[in-house]
């Protein structure tokens, strides 16, 4: 089970609502994942600043990690049970490492110019809500609700999973070879929050971008180096990619109109956007990846 | 005659459902149309009646789901297993059909204008079935009984571990799965590839010599011909 929606905006109008429509794509996926749900969404960035996407302990104050960090030039809000840190983009390195030094018990959620991502446990619809995704605007976005199968139902467990700036992985369907994976990663300098399958596939993509990959060809080689079954999507800050695995073990379904590109799990997370009616709707092929990207930069 | 209307924003499906199934085989409400399926699941699945059911749009899961003597005509295209285990009557796909099309059906003909995706007609047992377009990979896997006719292409693994199934394909074929093997078109095979084309409405546009044949080795399971009066 577990359901994944994404959507490409091609047109102001649709940016201006793409969290309204994201959230009425994961809400129709709560049947197919009622045990968490989470989303990305990548706004027009700021090249000056990286935003960190942060969890606190319950009862965290948000103005006290800040001072806590004491990165000069940064600023704190609240987003439901997460808070976005921003800082310099200069100051990445150093922020990280003082998360990391000062605040062992933030969980990193995700981190990037464009990226902002929340993930909990609850109906997707909820938490959608408790993070005010209906009124997030962005130029694309990705979610993920989950049936939970390989791990224990948490929000780390939660999709989805960004191990890289800017990037983020959700996933339907389960990886057969992911200690093995995880093993030869840890060796290789990898580090993992979790015991979860999907992450060791973020990882990889991570590590395989690292090396000089383009998203493209590092999906490609999951083909080679993943055992199991998956659909994949793939955020990144210009756009985002869909892999099915070979066998396409795990429905997908795509639709693109003048405005936008959507990807579900099934057609009914599609038939709320705008248009649908006369949008081209098809089925990816396995084993091909597919990938948008927004021609202007980030 | 005028279409009983069903819209599906302001009916529940199951009380669409319900209202199909309650039909005798009698009935005078012979033409219905369900407007905004929107991907939902088991749309007029079971029906048992000989009626028209007219979905107009993308119909979700197992649309016309074991269809006994129905006629349902989706505008639209269709999600996984649509017209699984159909016993009788006719499923008929404008769009697009997705995995698994006539999973297991028993009979009647499942005519899909568009491209299906994998599986189509897996462990068919006796329907048949139709693709103007192609098909995906491991069609007719362990298919029984009945027909497949692709008028493009199949892709890999096509027929694996097929019994008496009949698979007609006239595009190319990405490759055959185990115990599937290419046939001898005869005389009979023709006429049978004609009278479902003729079923499907597609005869004279298509020739019945462009398709080739494929059928089990019959190396796999256990049968062998010699043995058939032990059965």
């Amino acid at each position: 089970m577990c359901g994944i929606v994404g959507l490409f905006a091609k047109t102001l109008s649709i940016e201006a609502e793409l969290g309204a429509h994201l959230a009425t794509m994961l809400a129709a996926l709560a049947e197919r994942g009622p045990d968490s749900a989470g989303f990305a969404v990548y706004a027009p960035g700021d090249a000056a600043t990286m935003k960190f996407t942060l969890r606190q302990p319950d009862g965290g104050d948000p103005e006290d990690l800040l001072a806590r960090l004491g990165i000069p030039d940064s600023s704190i809000r609240r987003c439901g049970s997460h808070v976005v840190l921003s800082v310099p983009a200069s100051q990445h390195g150093p922020a990280r490492a003082a998360l990391g030094a000062v605040a062992p018990e933030t969980a990193v959620v995700g981190c990037g110019m464009r990226m902002e991502l929340y993930k909990e446990v609850g109906l997707p619809a909820d938490v959608a809500d408790r993070f005010g995704l209906p009124t997030m605007r962005g130029t694309h976005g990705i979610g993920h609700t989950r049936m939970a199968t390989e791990s224990a139902v948490t929000t780390a467990g939660a999709h989805p999973f960004s191990t890289g700036p800017d990037q983020c992985l959700v996933h339907n369907g389960s990886l057969s070879n992911h200690n093995a994976l995880r093993r030869d990663l840890r060796r290789r300098g990898y580090g993992f929050a979790t015991e979860n399958d999907t992450e060791v596939a973020a990882v990889y993509l991570t590590a395989r971008m690292r090396e000089g990959l383009s998203l493209g060809d590092a999906l490609r080689g999951s083909l080679r180096d993943l055992d199991g079954f998956y659909t994949f999507v793939v955020g990144t800050g210009t756009g985002f990619a869909v892999l099915r695995d070979p066998i396409a073990c795990k429905p997908a379904v795509m639709a693109e109109t003048d405005d936008f590109v959507a990807f579900g799990t099934e057609y009914r997370a599609l038939a709320g956007l705008p248009g649908i009616e006369a949008a081209r709707v098809w089925e990816p092929e396995p084993a091909t990846v597919y990938a948008w990207e927004h021609g202007r930069p980030a | 005659m005028t279409p009983e209307i069903v819209d599906l924003a302001h009916t529940s499906l199951r009380d669409l459902n319900a209202a199909l199934h309650a039909l005798t085989h009698d009935t005078n409400r012979t033409a219905w149309r369900v407007l905004n399926p929107g991907g939902r699941h088991a749309i007029a699945a079971g029906l048992t009646a000989p009626v028209t059911v007219e979905i107009m749009g993308h119909a979700g899961y197992y649309g016309a789901g074991m269809n006994k003597a129905a006629t349902v005509i989706v505008h639209g295209n269709a999600g996984t297993g649509v017209a699984e285990n159909m016993m009788s009557g006719r499923v008929h796909v404008h769009g697009d059909a997705s995995q698994s099309a006539g999973a297991s059906a028993h009979g009647g003909l499942l005519l899909i204008e568009g491209n299906a995706a994998a599986r189509c007609g897996i462990s068919l047992k006796g329907a048949d079935i139709v693709v103007k377009g192609s098909v995906g990979h491991l069609s007719a896997f362990m298919a029984q009984a009945g027909t497949l006719t692709v008028l493009g292409d199949a892709g890999e693994s096509l027929g694996d571990s097929i019994y008496e199934a009949h698979i007609y394909v006239r595009g190319r074929v990405a490759g055959l799965g185990a115990d599937c093997i290419e046939k001898p078109m005869r005389d009979a095979h023709r006429a049978e590839l004609f009278a479902k084309l003729t079923a499907a409405g597609t005869a004279g546009q298509v020739d019945v010599g462009e398709f080739r044949r494929y059928g089990s080795a019959r190396t796999l399971y256990q049968f062998h011909v010699d043995h058939a009066a032990a059965y």
